[in-house]
């Protein structure tokens, strides 16, 4: 069955079968390969995406329950002009990112989080990244990254 | 004021782009035209012997192509082992096969056995369902000491028994060792286990493998930190491929800490099956099929002994270790209990007798390889937490007793084979003591106190070998590869360059601090510097990345290129200048001539090179671009002191980490942020280790943590920030960059640390806990207050490092 969706703004169709994943829809359907898999069972988020404009685990939702949902990716994030938005930069500023595979899901998170609640504490941080797993960062700059995209003063990368 | 450019500075990484953009290119992201998916079937007991597969109703299925079992690759080699052991006795260790399919028999659960190859992953696994295989279940081995004993089912019928090696280090001293321990004032004795771990980095594992009929030629695209290796090993060793005609490629990477060094079954088969049925063929593993699949980390049971004079001088040091291999031997499996873990037993410490002794054991479980430290957190934890134990029996202060034996001269030869450059101990653990404000703990326990909680304070030292390795030494240890590092710098006509280098990024940042280096060296901007990496096409043989090994050993590899690049620039300078080479100096992207202001910019001489029309021709070759091959004379030695602040729920047992303190010795940093960054990964890993994470099997030899359900990850909200400092220097003496690596670290420093405020923490209470092995589950840490259980898991007693209905979940 062709399910159509809004994903980044534009009308995109693929094929699918009755268990196709919106993870499978975004990554084989689209080839918009941006939203990884890490685990199959809603635990790790990097699959995390926005589903009418709340966070979602596309690896445990089916694609043709979003008939005609708007669906943001991470290749949805960036500025109008390509340059990095104020919650991307602020990963890059902080070192919030190291092999990258988890990022597209912390960087979903985050920008759910920001609109929930744009000042956060480091603990509402911390509690809200509960299901996005990182394995190379220790969640420190994480942290601060979205602290800093937050507009909240945060230490400088080096040399704590 | 910080540098922004160049070494020393905290440049931005380049590669982050891509990846908060969605724009990584990750093997699962790769497609080739026309390519077919691959389901392995996995055995779902622990020990069977496999009496027949039917695949006839799978191979009718829609969509399949065709079903493989092991009978498919009789004449083909076996998943091969990469280091062999000898051991007490001079014999080498037992060396079972590793089929790419079972045969005869499957040896631990997740064992592939059948793999259905069809148009798509979702036909494949339907087809999967309907093979029947009649597999006779036999006993497992699964308890290390239970499978020496006389008379246990065997997990490979070829071999004498279970045991892969004995191995005693060194044999030479153990008499005196155990002479030392007699004439002893005082003899400390631990038993503990270093708990099985599962790597887990975020990306699972991927193959697809490819093959060109015009030309027989196959191609790999692999999740690995190693390609050249993979190409090594699995041309020459597995299918036959020749390495002109095996391209190997690891793109962007998400994630390694070791279990992506490794040659797996997966890989041969992808590249094996794309040939014979002349489509690519492609693999995605499940996150449960990682965790029953991707080698495991840890897994010693081990007895430490330390013995000291009157006087609190360590004299002797003694130890036991259980080593878990699994079911079959991983690429660098034997490795990882001894040479690197017997030649750190020493630790920071001038210990004059070691003795060490490592059993290593053939178990119904999935292989156990590197992880993250490899064999030295396992060397670390057992010598902080004995010397702590130490400090506890003999009513002394914990950090007076390191100071007391530290070594304080370099360079210094320990009596367990390694000599170690530099370091300068005191002073990590100076600048931690600045960090942590000791004095001021008793003060805060009282207010955590307050508040009902106990509050513990833990501290350790490490030192790690890193900078993997002197080829010739490892040779003569075993290893069948050597450990080099290759680069090509190729320079462009318009003076950008392109540096090719064997070492693999797969979230270190390379792409970045690499170019750094080059940057700095040449004087020209970072971004002229393109690193290339992961694709054997198109970077000479090198070995990739682990052990803490880029910068120390691929950094210098890179050095040296640019060395030579340098030194025929000049040449071609002091032409255009028609001066000596001698006089021409390169700085800031111009060349000069000294004494005089001729100058000649970067740029014109590497144009120069490529359009020589004035051009020394009779002497030098045009273009500029030069390889070179680095081979390290000895390991590096970073080391450092950790401390961590810890609160005791003594309701519930659970352990919280208040706050977490990293002093490290790294030598030269290249990068400030981007090592920082590792410390942190590290330390998140080792408290994970210490308070969560069991890889956990029963008694059947079932995987009872194979999701991240029943897999405790270290998340946000386990970890505090931590303080780190890298300001502590003692450059490398042997590397052009003065650099030691600082990848593993924060893991092996971390867990002794966290283990060691536990137990001051319930200590402060009047428990008289001396020890729980990790993970400090609230169950273990609850019950060892309540002297349920002395130290949680029991596992000593039994050879296994984790037990059943032991594991932690959030």
């Amino acid at each position: 069955m062709k399910v159509t969706m809004t994903v980044n703004g534009k009308e995109r169709s693929a094929e699918t079968e009755g268990r196709t994943l919106l993870s499978e829809y975004l990554r084989e359907g689209l080839r918009l390969t941006g939203t990884h898999v890490g685990c199959d069972t809603s635990q790790c988020g990097a699959c995390l995406v926005h589903v009418d404009g709340q966070p979602a685990k596309a690896c445990t939702v089916l694609a043709q329950d979003c008939e005609g949902a708007e669906v943001t990716t991470i290749e949805g994030m960036a500025n109008a002009d390509g340059s990095l938005s104020r919650i991307q930069q602020a990963f890059q500023d902080h070192h919030g990112l190291q092999c990258g595979f988890c990022t597209p899901g912390m960087v979903m998170a985050a920008a759910a989080l920001l609109k929930d609640n744009p000042q956060p504490t480091e603990a509402d941080v911390r509690h809200y990244l509960e299901g996005n797993i990182c394995r190379c960062t220790g969640y420190h700059n994480i942290v601060k990254s979205v602290l800093a995209a937050s507009g909240q003063s945060v230490e400088p990368v080096a040399a704590e | 004021m910080p540098k922004d450019t160049g070494i020393g500075a905290s440049s931005k990484r380049r590669e982050d782009v891509r990846f908060l953009t969605g724009k990584g290119r990750y093997t699962d992201d790769i497609n080739v035209a026309g390519q077919a998916h691959v389901v392995f079937l996995r055995s779902d007991m622990a020990h069977g012997r496999i009496n027949s597969i039917d695949t006839a109703d799978a191979a009718a299925m829609p969509g399949v192509i065709r079903v493989f079992t092991g009978a498919d690759f009789e004449g083909v080699g076996t998943i091969p082992c990469g280091w062999q052991v000898t051991d007490r006795h001079g014999e080498p260790m037992q060396e079972p096969p590793h089929p790419i399919l079972a045969q005869g028999k499957v040896r631990h659960v997740g064992d592939p056995y059948a793999a259905v190859v069809a148009e798509t992953a979702a036909q494949a696994r339907d087809a999967a369902e309907a093979i029947v295989a009649d597999i006779e279940e036999l006993t497992p081995v699964i308890d290390m000491k239970a499978a020496l004993a006389d008379g246990a089912p065997k997990v490979h019928d070829d071999l004498k028994n279970n045991l892969c090696y004995d191995w005693g280090f060194v044999e030479e001293n153990k008499a005196a060792v155990d002479e030392a321990f007699q004439n002893a004032a005082h003899v400390t004795t631990l038993e503990l286990v270093n708990n099985r771990l599962v790597a887990n980095p975020m990306e699972p594992r991927v193959a697809v493998g490819d093959y060109a009929a015009h030309d027989d030629s196959s191609t790999l695209y692999t999740t690995s930190q190693n390609p050249h290796v993979i190409r090594l090993l699995m041309g020459a060793f597995v299918l036959g491929i020749p390495e002109h005609k095996l391209r190997v490629v690891a793109p962007d990477v998400g994630g390694g800490f070791g279990t992506k060094i490794f040659h797996y079954a997966e890989e041969a088969f992808c590249t094996f099956a794309a040939k014979a049925i002349q489509r690519p063929v492609k693999w995605t593993s499940t996150r449960g099929e990682a965790f029953m699949s991707d080698a495991h980390g840890r897994d010693h049971v081990s007895k430490i002994e330390l013995a000291l004079d009157a006087d609190h001088n360590f004299t002797a040091l003694r130890t036991e270790t259980y080593a878990n291999m699994g079911a079959y031997l991983s690429t660098f499996a034997p490795s990882i209990p001894t040479w690197l873990h017997g030649t750190l037993m020493a630790g920071n410490y001038k210990t004059p007798l070691v003795y060490v002794n490592v059993k290593a054991v053939f178990t119904n479980t999935v292989p156990v390889d590197a992880y993250r430290g490899a064999g030295r957190p396992e060397a670390t934890f057992q010598l902080e937490r004995v010397v702590d134990k130490a400090a506890r029996e003999l009513g002394v202060d914990p950090v007076e007793l390191r100071r007391k034996n530290f070594i304080t001269e370099f360079p210094y030869q320990t009596p367990v084979a390694v000599e170690y450059d530099t370091g300068d101990y005191n002073a990590t653990m100076d600048k931690l003591l600045e960090l942590i404000d000791r004095d001021g703990f008793e003060a805060r326990r009282k207010e955590s106190e307050a508040r009902g909680k106990l509050r513990g304070l833990g501290l350790n030292c490490y030192i790690e070998a890193c900078g993997i390795a002197p080829s010739q030494l490892v040779g003569q240890l075993g290893a069948r590869a050597g450990l080099y590092e290759s680069a090509t710098v190729r320079v462009n006509a318009t003076g950008g360059l392109v540096v090719m280098t064997g070492s693999h990024s797969h979230g270190q940042g390379h792409e970045t601090s690499f170019a750094q280096v080059v940057s700095d060296m040449i004087g020209i901007p970072e971004d002229q510097v393109e690193i290339v990496h992961g694709d054997t096409a198109n970077t000479p043989m090198g070995m990739g990345t682990y052990g803490s090994r880029s910068l120390a050993v691929g950094g210098s590899a890179i050095v040296k290129a640019t060395d030579k690049i340098i030194a025929k620039a000049k040449k071609i300078a002091a032409h255009l200048m028609e001066a000596s080479p001698d006089d021409v100096e390169l700085k800031d992207g111009a060349f000069t001539v000294a004494g005089t202001d001729k100058s000649v910019a970067w740029g014109d001489v590497t144009l120069a090179a490529y359009v020589p029309h004035n051009y020394p021709l009779e002497d030098i070759e045009p273009g500029l671009e030069e390889t070179a091959f680095y081979d390290p004379n000895n390991f590096t030695y970073p080391s450092g002191a950790y401390a961590c602040e810890v609160e005791v729920d003594p309701e519930t047992g659970k352990v919280d980490v208040i706050s977490f303190a990293a002093a490290d010795d790294f030598g030269n940093v290249v990068n400030p942020m981007i090592v920082e960054g590792q410390v942190h990964g590290g330390v998140a890993q080792g408290i994970g280790q210490a308070l969560l994470e069991n890889c956990a099997y029963d008694e059947n030899g079932q995987l009872l943590s194979a999701s991240y359900m029943d897999y405790a990850m270290p998340r946000a909200h386990d970890v505090p920030m931590i303080k780190v400092d890298h300001s502590c220097q003692t450059p490398c003496t042997h590397n052009p960059l003065g650099v030691k690596g600082c990848g593993e670290a924060g893991a092996i420093g971390s867990p002794p640390s966290v283990v060691n405020a536990v137990i001051d923490a319930l200590q402060s209470a009047g428990h008289d806990v001396t020890h729980i092995d990790m993970p400090l589950t609230p169950p273990r840490v609850w019950a060892a207050m309540n002297g349920a259980n002395a130290t949680g898991g029991g596992g000593t007693a039994h050879g296994r490092s984790v037990g059943a209905g032991d594991t932690a979940t959030h």
